[in-house]
């Protein structure tokens, strides 16, 4: 299922005094099995975004597509259900919204609402917490008896059991140790693959965005900035830094080495060992001279 | 040696709903003046710790002096005026309507006069950089700004010791930058006691101590200098290498002799730059 974004503005409290400008002219294409990454700084409209994607939030100009339902501006619309159980948004620290006696109910009780039958939202259940690497003794549990981690699975888990084509995951891993947040970014890789699940990252780390996502959508101000896949995204560090947005640390790391050495790579190095292993070359070529 | 301004000892803490301890005999001292970072996994500890530290929870055993009072029911309202804190969500502790309210509710709850009141909103607002929002509306302000009107708040019941709990793990990374400039600035220029509990060892490398936590014990203290050269074992405990380190040691394993161990990016690439100019 695609999603499409078409000069898409949204305003908050449209036509009141309290009306404030979110986004404008926003283009997105988010095709099926892919993994997208939308970066930009508090404020930049990436939120906005984000709930465009399955039609909270409905644009004051421009048109969404979403599968084959379109929703313009403008228009009443009816029946977004389906829209919901096929777009699955994960919101930043989702265990606050956990509320079940037991973390099996709460994991069914989003299929239920979509007309599953009993039998089946518990093997979605029974399914989905063994995704999220949990054990089958947790669903008996009540969700508040377990760890923040554990606990962040599990509202994960109830997102998963909608069986949805499209995830939205909205900073998943803020508040997280790094052990824990490689280990929610790894899971969410694993099932982009797996199940081909169109995947989209609203984040302000440059490095996740660089690691996992096929196509980096920079938000400024309300607009797109730059989309691209990450190599075209990084290959102008310095127009990022310009607008006050980061780079991945070892972008930053080869820019700082470049401008001591005063020379420039032949290009920027997305990954950890392709630089160490250009620099090294580059220190011994020094050497040698 | 200075004496010191916290000292924790042999305390121990569980909470009711769990079976094991959350601080198993936990010994520490905090310097007057001193920025001291607290680090560990999700569960280590670190936070509970924090929470003991200003009465919010009890010890179960062992006691902790601040200042010279030991921690009691009795004493707890002395030991708030020593201790301010600021916690993880930056909207969680936003009270006021606007900026210079938010950093007088404080000050109003502890009964300052009104004249003296605008004086200290203004000085605690001036350092930490918010002094031209005074009228601002927190949903005008960034995470970053919205954590250090939270600092000014706390500055302004001039507290000796600051508790940052994860303050700066729902921020972007120039907020991050932002309240990282303002703790360095409170600490060297106003000599404010620092403690700072966080999982981000680029916040913890700015500390002059670390203490390393894990599974609710004291596993290992030194300068960041010391704990960075822990390495793999720092990953071992849920914790990242600082990203300095880590190319330090790929640097090594590709044949780059490397003096010392530099923990800030500059310092590394000037290090490379020294080594490598005059050959």
């Amino acid at each position: 299922m695609d999603i499409s974004l078409k000069n898409v503005e949204y305003r908050y409290s449209a036509d009141t005094p309290f009306e404030r400008l979110a986004i404008q002219d926003v283009n997105i294409d988010i095709s099926s099995g892919s993994y997208t990454a939308i970066i930009g700084h508090t404020g930049s409209g990436k939120s906005t975004v984000l709930q465009h994607l399955n039609a909270l939030l409905k644009p004051t100009k421009g048109t969404v597509f979403i599968g084959n339902r379109e929703i313009k501006a403008g228009r009443k619309e009816k029946n977004l259900k389906g829209i919901r159980e096929k777009v699955g948004i994960v919101f930043q620290f989702p265990e606050h919204q956990l509320f079940e006696e037991t973390v099996e109910k709460d994991i069914c009780f989003g299929p239920l609402n979509f007309g599953v039958s009993e039998t089946e939202a518990k093997k979605r259940a029974n399914e989905a917490i063994k995704q999220v690497g949990l054990s089958e003794e947790i669903l008996e549990k009540s969700p508040f008896d377990l760890s923040g981690g554990q606990m962040r699975r599990v509202a994960i888990a109830g997102v998963l059991a909608m069986e949805p084509e499209c995830i939205v995951l909205d900073e998943p891993t803020a508040g997280l140790d790094p052990r824990g947040r490689k280990e929610i970014m790894d899971l969410f890789y694993k099932l982009h693959q797996e199940r081909d699940l169109a995947t989209v990252l609203v984040t302000h780390s440059m490095e996740d965005a660089a690691r996992y996502a096929d196509e980096i959508v920079i938000m400024h101000k309300g607009t797109v900035l730059q989309k691209g896949t990450p190599n075209e995204i990084f290959s102008d560090p310095e127009r990022l830094l310009a607008h006050g947005l980061d780079v991945p640390d070892v972008v930053r790391f080869q820019l700082r080495i470049e401008k001591t050495f005063q020379t420039k790579f032949d290009r920027i190095c997305l990954k950890e060992d392709e630089l160490i292993n250009m620099l090294a070359a580059f220190l011994k070529r020094r050497g040698a001279q | 040696m200075e004496s010191p301004l916290v000292v924790i000892k042999d305390v121990s803490f569980q909470y009711d709903s769990q079976e094991s301890l959350a601080l198993n005999q936990i010994n520490m001292e905090v310097y007057e003046g001193e920025w001291l970072a607290i680090v560990g996994h999700n569960g280590s500890g670190k936070s509970t710790l924090a929470r003991l530290l200003n009465g919010l929870q009890f010890p179960k055993e062992g006691s902790i002096t601040v200042a010279g009072i030991t921690l009691a029911e009795e004493t707890i309202w002395d030991i708030r005026r020593q201790i301010g804190m600021v916690f993880q969500n930056p909207d969680n502790q936003f009270v006021g309507t606007t900026v210079q309210d938010d950093v007088a509710f404080g000050l109003e709850n502890n009964g300052i006069p009104v004249d003296v009141m605008s004086e200290r909103v203004v000085d605690a607002l001036k350092k930490v950089n918010m002094d031209s929002f005074l009228d601002q509306e927190p949903h005008h302000l960034s995470g970053g700004q919205k954590q250090r009107v939270a600092i000014a708040g706390v500055l302004a019941l001039k507290p000796s010791i600051i508790i940052l709990d994860e303050a700066t793990s729902m921020l972007d990374p120039r907020g991050r930058a932002e309240v990282i400039e303002t703790i360095m600035k409170l600490q060297k220029q106003d000599k404010i006691t620092v403690i700072s509990i966080t999982h981000d060892l680029e916040e913890a490398s700015r500390a002059d101590r670390i203490i390393v936590m894990n599974k609710g014990e004291v596993y290992r203290e030194g300068t960041p200098n010391e704990i960075f050269l822990m390495d793999e074992e720092l990953i071992k405990l849920g914790l990242d290498i600082p990203f300095p380190i880590k190319m330090s040691n790929k640097l090594r394993e590709k044949g780059i002799s490397l003096g010392q161990q530099y923990l800030t990016e500059e310092e590394l690439v000037a290090g490379l730059w020294t080594s490598h100019s005059k050959m």
